[in-house]
């Protein structure tokens, strides 16, 4: 399904809603990176921005949906401030373990296939929240400029 | 998921010719290497030339198929474009790889090892 409710509430914001699953995060992705906004960025910060994005949908898909369902959906809203890129991004899954943001430690094993994720993310992100109310996940950073 | 070999005596190598390596291509990027490194007798070298873009489950999926190709055989990197010199640095995965600036590069150092 193609990202749908996308909206520029001004220059300064963009909001896009899509499908949890890879595909739909891939090309989701794609749109946000050719957004007005981000095109002009510089590449180390486009970067950062892909990536952690990328991270966090994942995360999304995975851990909060689980196996996709039709009305699984993820919205994001970003915004340009002073320090960078300010985002939050909104679900309906499942609540983080314990309430809790993982702490994003590094895989310590000879041959790790996971783990990685959420060092990406606290390493590029500044002001990381997380709050869970009204049955949805809001996730909140800043990917410094 | 498109990939290109090149067999030299004792080097194997892997173009990747994709411009990401992400959640949504992973496992098929995993599945072809297994496929295409079932001949390799020692060296893999995997290009990452053309790879722009890598996220936690590409860089998963890389440390599987070394873990695939282990013990007898070793996958090394080369040709890292920026963002993915960053993930691969930011978790400290470049310390556990072999990377090498360029192809030409990467074959010189398999065939003299």
């Amino acid at each position: 399904m193609p990202p749908v409710a996308e909206a520029p509430v001004s220059d300064r914001v963009l909001h896009l809603s899509f499908a949890a699953d890879p595909l739909s995060v891939r090309e989701g992705l794609a749109r946000i990176m050719a957004s007005p906004g981000l095109a002009d960025l510089d590449p180390g910060h486009r970067a950062s921005i892909e990536l952690v994005l990328a991270e966090v949908l994942n995360n999304v898909t995975e851990h909060a949906y689980g196996a996709a369902g039709a009305t699984d959906r993820i919205g994001i809203t970003l915004r340009h401030v002073p320090a960078g890129l300010s985002c939050q991004v909104v679900d309906s899954g499942r609540p983080m373990p314990q309430g809790r943001l993982p702490r994003g430690a590094l895989p310590q094993a000879e041959f790790p296939e996971g783990g990685f994720g959420w060092h990406l993310i606290r390493t590029l992100t500044r002001d990381l929240s997380y709050a869970r109310y009204d049955g949805q996940n809001h996730l909140g950073f800043t990917i410094p400029a | 998921m498109h990939m290109q070999t090149q067999t030299r005596p004792k080097v194997l190598s892997v173009l990747v010719l994709e411009d990401r390596i992400d959640a949504a291509s992973a496992i098929q990027f995993k599945e072809r290497m297994r496929d295409l490194t079932q001949a390799a007798t020692s060296r893999v070298v995997l290009d990452l030339g053309r790879v722009q873009f890598l996220d936690s489950s590409g860089l998963g999926a890389i440390v599987a198929v070394r873990k695939l190709l282990a013990p007898d055989r070793v996958l090394e990197l080369c040709a890292l474009t920026p963002t993915v010199e960053k993930v691969f640095r930011l978790t400290r995965m470049d310390t556990i790889f072999t990377i090498h600036p360029t192809h030409a590069a990467a074959v010189a150092h398999a065939s003299g090892g």
